[in-house]
């Protein structure tokens, strides 16, 4: 299946960008697609282990389960206001 | 700054992230009712320092269609908690210069304390939640993200 992975702010700037399609099996959890993210090595493994991540604008834990076509966004701390 | 109807919420809240100047009493004009004894505007503006450094001004980031869903949950909250649906609430983003507005809520009701209790709620968890980010530039020529707010699941997310 393929989600599609947004980048925001710090973590974008450390990326050079802000979207990228990834394939992964069926099933996989958001905390599967940060390890394969960073198994990418150089700049990937700049993303931390656990950060804060939104299945099409909800924040989720690490277990949540992606589906075919979600919008996952990686949100560095938030400083609003 | 003109939040449009499709920003109104169900019990008549306003809610807007928007580039443009914010114009508080634009804002302002949203609220109030003559039932409402009290109307409080709260404003953020642009400081001209951070922890001591001279800063130049700022880039505000936002994740648009997630943070009007989260300001428009806030703004329900406040309705739901405090008992008034006389509320806006405006977020800037985009560049600010120090001194100009970068969050207006205005807030009216019966009584006084609804509104200032309204008020904080939602500065507050603007900060806590809304999904925005700072980029500092320091007078000093240098620029960076702020770091804030770890955003946390939501309750009963996926």
């Amino acid at each position: 299946m393929q989600v599609r992975s947004l980048f925001f702010a710090a973590y974008r700037d450390a990326l050079g960008t802000g979207t990228l399609d990834v394939d992964l099996p069926e099933g996989a959890t958001v905390g599967e697609l940060v390890t394969s993210l960073r198994s990418r090595g150089a700049p990937f493994d700049r993303l931390p282990k656990a950060p804060a991540v939104a299945i099409n604008h909800d924040v989720v834990r690490g277990d949540a389960r992606l589906t075919e076509g979600d919008e996952i966004a990686f949100l560095p701390p938030v400083a609003g206001g | 700054m003109s939040p449009s109807a499709r920003d109104q919420g169900a019990s008549g809240y306003r809610i807007a992230i928007v580039r443009a100047t914010i114009d508080p009493a634009a804002v302002l004009a949203l609220v109030g009712d003559r039932t409402d004894g009290a109307v409080l505007l709260f404003l953020g503006t642009v400081r001209d320092h951070a922890d001591g450094r001279p800063v130049g001004g700022l880039r505000y980031e936002t994740y648009q269609a997630m943070a009007e869903k989260e300001l428009n949950a806030i703004a329900g909250e406040a309705v739901r908690q405090l008992g008034t649906d006389r509320i806006a609430v405006v977020h800037r983003v985009g560049n600010l210069a120090v001194g100009e507005v970068s969050v207006a809520i205005a807030v009216s009701s019966p009584h006084r304390a609804e509104a200032y209790q309204a008020s904080r709620f939602i500065i507050e968890e603007i900060k806590k939640r809304l999904p925005v980010w700072k980029h500092e530039q320091y007078v000093d020529g240098e620029a960076a993200w702020v770091r804030g707010w770890t955003l946390e699941p939501t309750e009963g997310a996926r």
